[in-house]
């Protein structure tokens, strides 16, 4: 199965969802803010890979589903869209691996290079390698 | 809490939410959704937060922040399996698997920061 970029998907997405979105998003990172203050940069930094827009993502994909298969006259729930939804796991579970490559590429470049091109050159690294294992994952 | 806390707070909530949905929606665009699950795991919570901590501590703090971070991605890899194994095999919302799996992140979390930094 190829990647594909399909602009229409962005249509699924309300305002609503996206001030869901947005409100975990901006909790979770003030939260953590609080944590780093609390405790300092080495406890602080683990919560860096803090699942915070995971879950709200996982139930955003179902209810699409459920929708879907509502619009279709099929009963709503069932296998079908958690289904959907464990793939989106899967996917996040080789974004986490992904991230761990953010994490050494930052730690390794931050003291040395300007921050925007270390943060850039960190999430080239998240993307590369999430891309490689997904299509390891789906190939090999 | 004093003003500058306040401000910082809500310096965060924004920057944080604003980067959080961008990542998000650009997740959105691609297929198929084994592939943009990978958004899900984005790194838009750590470049809001070292991107705040360089502007306030440093770059040796934002250093230390990423040093850490590899443990909690290694704990974030385990707390995403776990939660696609218990929507594969149990009949559960992806609401309840991935809040209740939380608790695994932080306890694989942890137990790395015990062993390895503290």
């Amino acid at each position: 199965m190829r990647i594909r970029i399909n602009p229409s998907s962005l249509r699924q997405s309300g305002w609503r969802e996206i001030a869901v979105r947005f409100a975990c998003g901006g909790v979770i990172t003030a939260l953590i803010g609080m944590i780093a203050r609390e405790f300092g940069p080495v406890l602080g930094g683990l919560f860096l890979a803090f699942p915070s827009i995971f879950p709200a993502a996982s139930t955003l994909v179902e209810r699409h589903v459920e929708n879907q298969q509502q619009r279709q006259g099929q009963p709503r729930g069932g296998s079908r869209a958690r289904h959907v939804a464990a793939l989106d796991a899967a996917g996040a579970a080789i974004g986490g691996a992904g991230l761990s490559a953010f994490a050494i590429v930052a730690w390794q470049l931050l003291p040395s290079l300007n921050a925007a091109a270390a943060l850039a050159l960190a999430t080239v690294a998240w993307f590369a390698l999430s891309t490689l294992l997904w299509w390891a994952r789906k190939y090999a | 809490m004093s003003n500058l806390q306040l401000s910082d707070l809500l310096l965060r909530f924004i920057a944080g939410g604003a980067i959080i949905s961008a990542f998000a929606l650009v997740g959105d665009l691609f297929k198929p959704r084994s592939f943009s699950g990978i958004f899900s795991a984005a790194p838009s919570l750590a470049v809001t937060t070292i991107g705040l901590a360089l502007f306030r501590e440093g770059a040796l703090y934002a250093s230390t922040e990423s040093r850490s971070m590899i443990l909690g991605a290694a704990a974030f890899f385990v707390y995403a399996y776990v939660t696609c194994y218990i929507l594969m095999h149990y009949k559960v919302s992806a609401l309840v698997a991935s809040t209740a799996s939380i608790v695994i992140w932080l306890g694989i979390s942890m137990l790395l920061w015990a062993v390895c930094l503290r």
